[in-house]
């Protein structure tokens, strides 16, 4: 059925011109910064110095007199009111543990004052007049350290809470536990001819978009608060700005331009609150762009985890055990500590065939950088010691680590008790596998990097040696009964529709992939849709951009408004063809008759509703919620050379395919794989943070190398289709899975052509070269 | 005493104008306060070209100079590179190519090209990745950059020198 449909259809699954290409393309103006005036009040932020301090007192009395300085906000001055930064649902899995502005300081990079001036000059010299003392306390660097007896409490606060029931001891510095068990673990691990028990670090990462962080805000006529800011989450970033300053929802409208990327970074709300507050006490526009320095320190990260793999397997190949321990640092604030912990199972587990499951995350609050939603969330380190250990399985019981993938992966029909046991915040929904093409993935793959030239490491000598790695991999497609979204679509006179989405398009193209999936469901064309997305004024609801949603979950809200205009498309043509409704077709942006003699085109139609008889606004609206995530697949290939001398690995070819479902736009869908891909690359051998006292110490981009045009290996995307029928058009989800596959898929490289077996990551050249050593020494 | 204003002169995108400044005033911040806001801010460090301009045809970074430096000398930014209804060739290839994804670094990417067509004659791929290296892209995996790019290119390289 699949195949036949995918045939017919004439606007998705075909590589449309991106609906914005061009325009950025020009340089043309397009994102926050574009659009503020040059006598904006220019915001800076003095931050903490110190890892963990109490504000003994503050004196803003003299920055406050110095010129071109037209507001000071710090915390004697603002509410103080608990929320949380993350643009979740909501109620939020995660604590409510922050404040505009708080008495005690909990990174080096966290909140202490804001100025807002006329110049970024007269705002810096206004910071360095605002005298702190601060009483400095003990700092947490370490998951072990926040758990230790007695350890500093670093959010020692009464009020902060948890606004949902989940486990939350903040005076042990715990900020979320989550676990699942399936069948008996302890018996699986028993019934094994081969155990493993290996422990997994993952670093600090950042997303760096190259937009950094970017707010601005001003007051309209009316005096409500107009919020221009790159995020991913409008609606979110409505809510929880009236939440901090204690205004209504209706003061607030937030309007989405163009976004300079986010990778989940611009899931959080860092800036908008800062720029309302400003905005309300000086009347005037207000603008805030992060440095580069303070996108690093202050701007959100990838959580590093700890993740320890338990597993078992039979000598025929059978999986007996796997168990899971993922203890997650999430800096000073809490924000997305529980559902990134989760996914480290959730997203993970139900790859393979096995009946004994244990799983156990725990989240714990440092005195460093915040966690945040980066592609991937949480899959992306547990990844890395699964496939890690797959590997080390599948050479123990002498099997092909392909032929083992294929042997145990899940398929079409199947699933697995951790989709129900593991929800974010609560428990999951139970689901089958609608769809999988991972053994297509799995040949294609294996034909592209030649995989049956694949060499034991034994065998190797020389100063430079080859290796191949491979894995396999899934994500999901929206969080079941937590995300919804909606769009609206009506008809202009000339048969073009304005679609206005909720869905946040942050440099996805996802504005292109709900005109295609529109326009289809319209018969018309994608160039007919003049998409507007997203202003909490203007288009409907939308939880945002994240969890691979948009395509799955807001493309079937547009399909769902496309249907309902289509509808009334219907009926006003058959009334003008004076023929019962049942008579009548769609097809090529008219209204047909049954044998295809007479017809009216969707402006004739779009004119008559408006100006003529019977006169009513076509109009369809649709909103969507998820019974299931359909997990996207993947299986990734890597050739490496391994400098021997100097541990520095080159990647000679990395081969990158994706079961995405129908891809509605294939060339936006390698788009999104080699950019996810190669950011995955970056993270897997170079990105780091290095921290002196707690202060990120590399915060540019010439120490905090990520990957050039110069450094980019040759790059392979193959797209294998499958159709998944419950989304729009069989379509799934494309974009956060491909960053889950080059940290360990390198690390089964590195291991086949050295014998060296990496732990932790980024593999640097020193790090690489000391266990090659290691190996060399043993034997 | 560090004057507190002055004035710059230099050719914009082939116009002779003078513009009040500060000594202090960055290039790019001058740039995007007349309106020409092609040019991004990404880093202020120099290290991530969203900023990128022509001066006297070389590749800048706006972000790093001094409005002042450009005093009699010639500045090109993105504005002077293709219409709506005539994109140049190289931002054509970008927007059929699927190549612009949030298109934050496509404007200093199309300056860092044009430095690159104008300067060199022969454009293996050692040198078109030594022009565009200082170009940052976090979303593409510059795959379908580099392809756009070397379409244009070794169209380029095949006709006649002549028409170039």
């Amino acid at each position: 059925m699949s195949t036949d449909l995918t045939n017919t259809f004439k606007q998705v699954n075909h590589s449309v011109t991106k609906v914005d290409a061009r325009q950025l393309a020009l340089g043309r103006n397009s994102y926050v910064a574009d659009f503020v005036p040059n006598n904006a009040l220019i915001v800076k932020m003095l931050w903490s110095p110190h890892p963990h301090a109490r504000i003994k007192s503050i004196d803003v009395s003299k920055a406050e007199k110095m010129p071109g300085v037209k507001a000071v906000l710090w915390h004697g001055n603002v509410p103080r009111i608990p929320h949380c930064t993350a643009g979740q649902g909501f109620p939020e899995p995660s604590p409510y543990d922050t404040f505009m502005f708080d008495t005690k300081v909990r990174f080096v990079g966290d909140r202490v004052a804001a100025v807002a001036a006329e110049t970024a000059e007269q705002a810096e010299a206004a910071l360095a007049e605002i005298q702190v003392e601060y009483e400095l306390l003990q700092p947490v660097f370490t998951i072990d350290e926040a758990m230790a007896e007695g350890a500093p409490i670093i959010h020692d606060e009464d009020d902060a809470y948890v606004p949902i029931p989940i486990p939350y001891e903040p005076k042990k510095n715990l900020v979320a536990r989550v676990s699942a068990e399936a069948g008996d673990f302890e018996k699986g691990m028993q019934e094994a001819d081969f155990t493993f028990d290996d422990t997994y670090e993952t670093p600090y990462a950042q997303h760096t978009p190259i937009e950094p962080y970017t707010a601005s805000a001003t007051l309209d006529s009316a005096g409500r608060i107009v919020i221009t800011t790159s995020t991913q989450v409008p609606f979110h970033s409505r809510r929880i700005v009236a939440q901090t300053l204690g205004v209504p929802v209706q003061k607030i409208r937030v309007i989405k331009p163009r976004i300079g990327g986010g990778f989940g970074s611009k899931q959080e709300v860092l800036l908008d609150d800062i720029v309302a507050m400003f905005a309300l006490r000086t009347g005037r526009t207000v603008f805030w762009q992060f440095t580069r320095e303070e996108n690093f320190r202050t701007g959100r990260t990838r959580h590093p985890i700890r993740v320890r793999v338990r597993a078992g397997v039979k000598k025929d190949g059978t999986l007996t055990a796997i168990g899971l321990d993922c203890w997650n640092n999430t800096g000073a604030y809490g924000g997305h500590g529980l559902t990134v912990v989760s996914c480290c199972g959730s997203k993970v587990l139900p790859l393979y065939h096995c009946d004994n499951i244990h799983f156990d995350g725990k989240v714990f609050y440092t005195n460093l950088p915040v966690g945040g939603a980066y592609r991937g969330f949480g899959a992306t380190q547990a990844y890395f010691g699964m496939e890690s250990t797959i590997d080390k399985m599948a050479e123990a019981i002498g099997m092909d680590p392909l032929d083992f993938r294929r042997r145990n992966h899940i398929q079409v029909g199947e699933s697995h008790p951790i989709f129900a046991a593991l929800g974010e915040g609560k428990e999951g929904v139970p689901m089958a596998i609608g769809s999988c093409a991972l053994d297509d993935c799995l040949d294609k793959g294996n034909a592209e990097i030649g995989w049956q030239n694949r060499t034991d490491w034994r065998g190797k000598t020389g100063r430079f040696r080859r290796g191949m790695g491979m894995g396999i991999f899934m994500q999901g497609s929206s969080i079941p009964h937590i995300d919804m979204g909606g769009a609206s679509i009506k008809i202009n006179e000339d048969g073009s529709f304005n679609l206005l989405c909720g869905a946040t398009d942050l440099g996805t193209g996802s504005d292109t992939v709900m005109a295609q999936i529109a326009a289809e469901e319209l018969c018309t064309t994608a160039d007919k849709m003049i998409v507007y997305s997203s202003d909490t004024d203007m288009t409907p609801f939308d939880v945002g951009a994240y969890a691979s949603s948009t395509t799955y979950l807001s493309g079937e809200a547009a399909r769902k408004a496309a249907a309902d205009a289509k509808r009334q498309i219907l009926k006003t043509g058959a009334e003008m063809l004076g023929l019962p409704v049942e008579d009548v077709h769609c097809e090529d942006a008219h209204v047909w008759n049954a044998d295809g003699s007479r017809k009216v085109s969707y402006g004739d139609i779009a004119c008559y509703a408006l100006y003529q008889k019977n006169q009513y606004q076509i109009i369809g609206t649709g909103s969507h919620f998820t019974e299931k995530a359909p997990p996207p697949f993947a299986a990734h290939f890597a050739e490496i050379e391994v400098d021997t001398w100097t541990g520095l690995i080159k990647i000679l070819k990395y081969v990158s395919t994706i079961d995405c479902g129908t891809a509605i736009n294939p060339l936006l869908c390698e788009g999104q794989t080699e950019g996810g891909t190669l950011n995955g690359i970056s993270y897997a051998l170079t990105e780091q943070y290095l921290f002196r006292n707690g202060c990120m110490m590399n915060a540019s981009f010439a120490d905090y190398h990520i990957f050039s045009m110069r450094d980019k290996p040759p790059l392979k995307t193959i797209i294998c289709p499958s159709y998944e029928d419950t989304g729009p058009f069989g379509a799934k989800s494309v974009s956060e899975i491909c960053i889950n596959g080059p940290a360990p898929v390198l690390a089964n490289a590195i291991y086949n052509a050295t014998g060296a077996r990496l732990y932790e990551f980024p593999f640097t050249p020193e790090k690489v070269l000391a266990a090659i050593r290691a190996v060399q020494q043993n034997d | 005493m560090t004057p507190t204003s002055a004035t710059v002169s230099f050719t914009l995108n082939g116009e002779p104008q003078t513009f009040f400044t500060t000594p202090n005033e960055k290039l790019l911040d001058l740039l995007r306060r007349e309106g020409y806001r092609g040019a991004k801010f990404g880093c202020g460090q120099g290290t991530c070209g969203a900023c990128t301009v022509l001066l006297d045809g070389r590749a800048v970074y706006a972000c790093l100079l001094f409005s002042m430096q450009a005093e009699g000398r010639e500045v090109r930014t993105i504005e002077s590179v293709g219409t709506l209804d005539k994109p140049s060739e190289f931002q054509q290839e970008l927007i059929d190519g699927g190549a612009v994804q949030c298109g934050y670094c496509i404007p200093g990417m199309v300056m860092s090209a044009t430095a690159l067509m104008e300067a060199e004659d022969h454009y293996n791929d050692e040198i078109v990745r030594e022009y565009m290296d200082g170009n940052l892209c976090r979303c593409t995996g510059y795959e379908k950059i580099w392809a756009a790019l070397r379409r244009v290119l070794d169209r380029r390289e095949a006709a006649p020198s002549a028409s170039r």
